[in-house]
């Protein structure tokens, strides 16, 4: 299979980790007015949406309406998280197939500040939710318990934990809009209060209001822009869930995805010089550079020590702009910069402290959901243009 | 003893075909819906197996016993914790649940807990699990 014509060729997030005086919708507006403008095109342009569940309204309308656009091809898919990674690959498809020209990719979120009137919290429909929210499940706990787990079997500890916070927090120092700037240390991860066992404070995202767009068009089209742009070599999705019981927490959807992208792009893990690894928890990152091939299953404790993470001195240099962990994780969805900062990294734009040298193959990977109870996972294999 | 933080229970909305599980609860029994073509228990219960589609299925009485398969000790916003967590209830069936009356900080994985029952707001049984 060869790779995509379509080509990402614009990229914006938001600068800004709280917008109390902003609406969603202007928010995400505004990024889609950076991501069109970073393109070098004009939202007139724009005859592809795609978005995910962050947006207001039903699907993806309500905004349609509010950027007055009339685009003749839309996707609302939602899987979490990760959904902006998967829009990439499914923006490149529509692209292929001669749906759409120019396909816009939208998120924001304000957690900060929450909307008046918010949806309810339990669906009587759900046929999960009493076997599940009956018992105060929190977003962190879904995770303690992979990570319990892992613990469990492999003997991964939390300062192999830790490491990955350190080396987020290393790349953070250096993007004036991370929302923590402050490097971080083994010990001050581990001293870190208690969330849910075995994961602390430092284990966890941020929470932010912000937001990210992505623009993606056919080669001729990108061709004539002024920009660097970004080839898609393979794309791969999957969603994995408890098996009617018999869930297994130490590995992800992030395998089945990341098999696909493989496949799809003929890369292997090894040529790889920079990956944007979902981190909304540092056990995220772990179970996915395991799924990705990176290393084998069990060995993800080893690989992430001793900065093996960070730019400029390990083997993986990962979420250079400071990622979840440290810089931001608008609308607690992650998997737009994700792409965003992958997409720095291989125009070399990312900040020079952290820029991998010559990065001309990346991958960005997404988790969305709960990896206690079901998520979805989407891996992108992404090449500069010759 | 690290006292675990006391759990309240919302009422269930039940949906039909969870009805026989939660009534076992309420006689102080667990049932593992069960399938009598495949043989296999599923959870949480639905109306056809999800192994192999079935509708042959049968409420199956467990000894109430099970093992740990992956705990967290939740913090809880001005002190206190409890323990959520996954119990394996029969062969490859890991149910979601809460672990009480233990020391959070004691439980292993693999370790054996037993069923036991709390009230929901307006006294159904809530199915937990103590270290046995
Ligand atoms: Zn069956």
């Amino acid at each position: 299979m060869t790779a995509h014509d379509a080509r990402l060729v614009g990229a914006y997030e938001l600068p800004y980790r709280h917008a109390p005086d902003k609406s969603l919708a202007q928010m995400q507006a505004e990024a889609a007015l950076g991501a069109v403008a970073d393109a070098g095109l004009s939202l007139k342009d724009v005859d592809g949406f795609f978005c995910g569940g962050d947006t207001p309204g039903m699907g993806p309308m309500s905004l349609i309406e509010y950027l007055n656009i009339t685009p003749r091809y839309v996707d609302s898919t939602e899987t979490g998280g990760n959904s902006y990674v998967s829009h990439v690959a499914r923006a490149a498809r529509a692209i292929d197939a001669g749906l759409c020209d120019v396909a816009l990719i939208t998120l924001a979120g304000k957690p900060r500040t929450p909307a008046k009137g918010s949806r309810p919290m339990t669906d009587s429909n759900k046929p999960d939710q009493d076997f599940e929210l009956t018992y105060h499940p929190t977003v962190p706990a879904n995770y303690a318990l992979a990570a319990q787990r892992h613990m469990y079997e492999y003997g991964t500890t939390s300062e192999q934990l830790a490491w990955i916070k350190v080396a987020a927090s290393h790349h953070a120092q250096h993007n004036p809009h991370a929302l923590l700037k402050d490097v971080v240390t083994v010990e001050d991860v581990v001293n870190s209060p208690m969330v849910a066992s075995p994961l602390h404070r430092f284990d966890c995202c941020v929470i932010t209001d912000g937001g990210g767009a992505l623009i993606l068009a056919k080669s001729e089209i990108a061709k004539r822009l002024n920009r660097p742009s970004v080839k898609i070599l393979g794309t791969g999705e999957a969603v994995k869930h408890q098996g009617a019981g018999d869930i297994d927490l130490t590995w992800t959807a992030g395998k089945w995805a990341a098999e696909k992208a493989w496949k799809m792009s003929g890369c292997t893990p090894d040529q790889i010089q920079y990956a944007s690894i979902y981190d909304s928890f540092t056990i995220t990152v772990l179970l996915e550079i395991e799924d990705l091939g990176f290393c084998k299953p069990g060995h993800g404790g080893g690989f992430v020590a001793e900065g093996n993470l960070i730019s400029g001195k390990g083997k993986l240099p990962f979420n250079t702009d400071g990622g979840g962990l440290c810089s931001n994780h608008p609308g607690n969805r992650g998997g737009m910069t994700k792409v965003i900062e992958a997409v720095r990294q291989l125009r070399g734009e990312a900040h020079p402290a952290v820029q991998v040298p010559d990065c001309a193959l990346a991958l960005a990977h997404g988790t969305g959901g709960s990896l206690g109870t079901r998520h979805g996972a989407s891996t992108l294999i992404l090449a500069r243009e010759d | 003893m690290a006292e675990d933080h006391k759990m309240t229970y919302a009422d269930p909305w039940m949906l039909p075909e969870t009805k026989g599980f939660w009534e076992a609860l309420n006689d102080g029994k667990l049932v593992i819906r069960t399938c009598n073509d495949c043989g296999r228990g599923h959870h949480f219960p639905r109306a056809m197996c999800p192994h192999c589609y079935s509708s042959n299925l049968e409420w199956k009485e467990s000894d109430g016993t099970g093992t740990i398969y992956s705990f967290t000790a939740q913090q809880v916003k001005g002190g206190g914790k409890y323990v959520y967590a996954y119990v394996e209830i029969a062969d490859r069936v890991r149910a979601i649940t809460n672990i009480v009356d233990c020391d959070p900080d004691a439980l292993q994985i693999g370790q054996k807990v037993k069923a036991a029952f709390r009230p929901s707001a307006s006294g159904q049984n809530i199915l937990v699990f103590t270290p046995a």
